[in-house]
């Protein structure tokens, strides 16, 4: 009998027993204290609050005040998309060019807290740093996504079209009507995510509804703070009812009169942070490349070498979480299984998680369970988990199973997780840059990871620094993004990303 | 007839609104090896779904479309037609590691079907025959009564196809099985059904037949 199994299934066996190695190790590694003694009845407090929500009054945010917070939300998303999918297309027309894939790959590797964070000191408070903030980010993620579209369209059109030298037009005709649909749908996907984002902007500051929501749950505010998550869950989940093709250009009209995209500082500011505030302290000193090399390494040893270690150890942890929830939670979602009260209250389940947005979670999970990396795995976790158990279960709707297959955890084990592993681990490692990312920016609510440091050398107003450790968070991202590339192209898995 | 095994009078089949069979009038008994013959799309497959689903917990199933999981081992397509024989644990631990029992039992069967080098590769790896031999095997390894084959030895050469036929056979009290091939249909079974757009238009003992007869289901 031949032992050596040479099945495609073993291949993903073997790396998901690594990936849960790692994860495991990352658990131990990591700190996961419950420090708040009675975390009961925080809660029972915030469960109070979640039951009896309220927007208005009591706390001093008046309508005034509400309606702006919302104006500047919905303005800065649209803005911020707008300008981003503009660049990025722009970008993915070259997108064959090496230095373009680099520039997008770097942009979109700094998260938008930490661009808002730079931008924030040239620009101050302003609408600029608030369209900026995600405009830069989502320019490397559009043109990777729109990019990638046009490499995989059918080439044929272009093929058939007599040769000429018309290049723009062979485009217009031949190339963008193929993609149109698909980069119209996930432009609106991404108008969701930039909602999540503006309303997150708060956190830092900017004049968003994150701003009041951060304020409420952290004077203990609950009935407050759960009406203004509520509006943001109205706002996202209606979405689809309120954004229609033909009003997109009042809307961003109106989003463009409401908060004109200035910022408040001048070019010289400009000029003064990049040439002195960012250049490292001993050179913009002039003390020399010995006193460059001592500070290099004092930064290593004490904030960028622990903020690595503790963003490894955290986003790992959560990784392997996120692959366990997702597995247990897309059956809820499945027609393969349960009833169909399961699949409602699934479904529910799975668009609460997923619209709520990660950062928000951890801040959450934080009040309820003291500092500790235990929020922050939990909260990247659920998330995560939830949009990764929803896409596998919307494409288990797609399996044909025989009359005969078996039910329950049998059907589960033999037939279903086979088929599904590909799409499973392909949404999972493409996931896996996007948990680091946010691993790395947890940090600007106390947990140990690089955005700790980053956002501690900010109100030092030690820039040079901030440089360096957001320099550190982009190679930690593109490294993680080459090594799931390289993982996905070995086990053969399809492009299944853009999906999220 | 009383103790016929199917029994259909004036059926209706079909898929949602579409009828294959208006008005089917058939009966199988216990102990019967029946052949049904016809040309693509003259209602054999629906017939089959048919008898399975009066009598499901008899039936070995053995589907045209092979339904194997390809990415799994033919060890465990195979021993996929006996989850319900073991425990939800015994299974779980088996799909990770097989125990000795289990490997001896569907190695054993797998060596009947030409399978023994190839039961640790997946069926993706496996050219037509070889995974249409681990879809009988999987339906051998279900161990009940009654075989309901597909064309379950097509993609097989004459010899081969004609020796698991007969092991197939004997292995079950009762099998239906649609098929191509005449020549094999009289030479293994006791009845043949022939089916001609959705209506039995030959049910003859297979001694009494010929190939010219057959021949004739197949003529526009």
């Amino acid at each position: 009998m031949n032992e050596r199994p040479a099945t495609t299934a073993a291949g993903w066996r073997r790396a998901s027993g690594w990936l849960l190695l790692a994860g495991l190790v990352a658990f131990a590694c990591a700190d996961l204290a419950v420090t708040r003694t009675a975390p009961g009845a925080e809660l029972l407090r915030v469960a109070q609050g979640f039951l009896a929500p309220r927007l208005l009054g009591e706390h001093g945010l008046g309508a005034g005040e509400l309606g702006r917070a919302l104006a500047n939300t919905l303005a800065f998303a649209f803005q911020g998309v707008a300008f981003g999918a503009a660049a990025g297309f722009l970008l993915a027309l070259f997108w064959h060019r090496r230095a373009v894939r680099a520039a997008a790959a770097s942009v979109r590797a700094v998260h938008e807290l930490f661009w808002g964070l730079l931008l924030m000191q040239v620009a101050g408070l302003s609408p600029l740093t608030g369209v900026l903030a995600i405009a830069l980010p989502y320019a490397g993620i559009f043109a990777k996504v729109f990019g990638e579209m046009l490499e995989e369209a059918d080439p044929a059109p272009v093929a058939s079209l007599p040769r000429a030298r018309q290049r723009l037009s062979t485009f217009f005709y031949a190339r963008l009507p193929l993609i149109a649909a698909d980069a119209r749908a996930y432009t609106a996907y991404r108008l969701e995510c930039a909602l999540r984002a503006s309303a997150i902007l708060g956190f830092i500051g900017l004049p968003t509804l994150g701003f009041h929501l951060e304020t409420a749950f952290r004077e203990g505010h609950y009935s407050q703070g759960a009406g203004l998550l509520y509006l943001l869950f109205a706002l996202i989940l209606t979405q689809r009812l309120w954004l229609r093709a033909r009003l997109v250009p009042v809307y961003l009209l109106a989003a463009l009169l409401w908060a004109p995209p200035l910022g408040q500082g001048d070019w010289a500011t400009l000029v003064r942070f990049v040439t002195q505030d960012l250049v490292p302290a001993p050179l913009a000193r002039d003390q020399g490349w010995a006193a460059l090399g001592d500070w290099g390494w004092m930064l290593w040893r004490e904030q960028v070498g622990p903020g690595l270690w503790n963003t490894l150890v955290l986003g790992m942890a959560a990784l392997l979480l996120t692959a366990l929830l997702a597995l247990l939670l897309f059956p809820l979602r499945s027609p393969l299984f349960g009833n169909r009260l399961t699949r409602w209250l699934g479904h529910g389940l799975l668009v609460v998680l997923r619209t709520t947005p990660e950062f928000f979670l951890a801040f959450f999970l934080l009040i309820i369970l003291g500092p500790s990396m235990l929020p922050g795995i939990l909260a990247l976790a659920l998330h995560t988990g939830a949009i990764i158990g929803h896409l596998t279960g919307r494409f288990s709707e797609g399996l044909r199973l025989r009359a005969d297959s078996a039910r329950g955890i049998n059907r589960y084990a033999y037939e279903v997780l086979p088929r599904l592993s590909p799409t499973f681990l392909a949404l999972l490692l493409y996931r896996w840059e996007i948990i680091m990312r946010e691993t790395a920016v947890l940090g600007i609510l106390g947990i140990h990871t690089l955005g700790f440091y980053i956002d501690s050398s900010v109100a030092e107003f030690r820039f040079d620094r901030t440089l360096v450790l957001i320099l550190a968070t982009v190679c930690l991202n593109l490294a993680v993004d080459a090594f799931s590339r390289r993982l996905r192209a070995r086990l053969r898995l399809a492009r299944e990303g853009r999906l999220c | 007839m009383s103790d016929a095994l199917f029994r259909f009078h004036g059926a209706r089949l079909g898929h949602g609104d579409a009828t294959v069979f208006a008005a089917l009038d058939l009966s199988i008994q216990r102990g019967e090896t029946v052949a049904l013959l016809g040309a693509s799309g003259s209602g054999k497959s629906t017939l089959l779904a048919a008898l399975r689903a009066q009598h499901e917990a008899l039936c070995a199933w053995c589907p045209q479309e092979q339904a194997l999981v390809p990415m799994l081992s033919v060890f465990h397509n195979i021993y996929m037609g006996g989850l319900h024989r073991h425990g939800t644990w015994h299974n779980l631990r088996t799909l990770l590691r097989p125990g000795a029992a289990d490997r001896a039992e569907v190695g054993a069967l797998a060596a009947r079907l030409g399978l023994t080098d190839k039961l640790f590769t997946s069926v993706d790896r496996l050219s037509g025959g070889q995974a249409q031999r681990t879809a009988l095997g999987r339906a051998l390894y279900t161990q009940r009564p009654v075989l309901l084959g597909d064309e379950p030895v097509s993609n097989l050469d004459e010899h081969q196809g004609l020796a698991l036929m007969r092991h197939a056979l004997a292995a079950h009290d009762t099998a239906v099985v649609a098929m191509h091939d005449r020549a094999l249909a009289l030479a293994c079974f006791q009845r043949v059904l022939g089916l001609r757009h959705g209506e039995l238009v030959l049910d003859a003992p297979a001694a009494s037949l010929t190939l010219a007869d057959l021949d004739a289901l197949y003529r526009p």
